[in-house]
């Protein structure tokens, strides 16, 4: 299982565009109806040119893209141990975000093989601008 | 405020997680897209949420007596909870969180959550002066296993 995994190794990408579509749903199910993610007068109130997207949703897509490698590439068999993320900059409306990882270690422990990532969710447009930057580490095996 | 440190903020009891919260939950994270089969389309048994899941949006249940907390949702400040003085804020963004994980949560479990005041600090950003509130999310499940430990940082101004 690690063979096929190695330092530099990067996850395919988890890619949404966001805009009330998006944060309506999760909203729903999060008890999220917060108006600055709902309102464009109550973003830009808050120093925004619009709402913006909730941070929850993008810790859920950064979340999504390790879930899906490991369904991908592992066949399901792992777990995601730890995340850290920072939210930099806001999820504007009509933006699309891409959530990326790269491996930074590998490591066998306890039977299994642990990957730690540099991980970020970024703007795919303007790639430069980090919406969400951090780490994650996941179980695999 | 500083003095407020290490209380604790907040306990919560989840409802047992259903099969349904854990489909929507996965509907709303991917949608468009359909979410993994593992999260929609095993027997019970073997279904398990996403790690991202929140068994407590909504409602939770109330303690002996108390009227249900109902659609809330936000965040309320720490000194609201302890009856301090608010900081003169008007407005508020997550800054950012860490997420340990332990046991999967699964239909049937019933969470708790103890959420505690770990840290304050300010620093000057892009808006002014900004308060940073952390607080750190222990959830157990009925069984007394770690589901999750989370510390998160909320940014005032």
């Amino acid at each position: 299982m690690a063979a096929t995994v190695t330092v530099g190794t990067e996850v395919p990408e988890y890619v949404r565009t966001t805009d009330l579509a998006n944060w309506n749903r999760y909203a729903a199910v999060n008890d999220e109806f917060v108006p600055i993610h709902m309102d464009d007068d109550a973003g830009r109130a808050a120093g925004f040119p619009s709402a913006f997207g909730m941070g929850n949703l993008l810790w859920a897509y950064l979340h999504n893209m390790l879930r899906d490698w490991i369904e991908a590439d592992f066949a399901g068999n792992g777990r995601i141990v730890s995340v850290d993320l920072s939210f930099r900059s806001p999820n504007l409306r009509g933006q699309t975000v891409a959530a990326r990882g790269t491996v930074t270690a590998v490591r066998e422990e306890g039977g299994a093989t642990i990957v730690d990532l540099d991980v970020a969710v970024v703007d795919r447009d303007a790639p430069a601008t980090v919406l969400a930057p951090g780490k994650a580490t996941i179980a695999v095996g | 405020m500083r003095a407020a440190l290490g209380r604790e903020l907040g306990r919560k009891v989840s409802f047992p997680v259903s099969e349904s919260d854990i489909r929507r939950w996965v509907l709303a994270t991917w949608y468009p897209a359909a979410p993994p089969r593992r999260f929609w389309d095993r027997p019970t048994a073997e279904l398990c949420a996403p790690e991202d899941f929140n068994p407590f949006a909504w409602m939770t249940v109330p303690p002996d007596g108390a009227e249900p907390d109902l659609g809330r949702g936000g965040y309320r400040g720490p000194e609201q909870t302890l009856g301090l003085e608010s900081p003169a804020t008007t407005s508020m963004i997550n800054g950012g969180r860490v997420a340990s994980y332990g046991e999967p949560m699964r239909p049937g479990d019933v969470i708790t959550s103890v959420n505690r005041l770990t840290d304050y600090f300010e620093r000057e950003g892009r808006l002014g002066l900004m308060l940073f509130t952390v607080s750190t999310d222990t959830w157990t499940n009925q069984r007394d296993g770690t589901v999750k430990t989370e510390v998160t940082t909320y940014i005032r101004y």
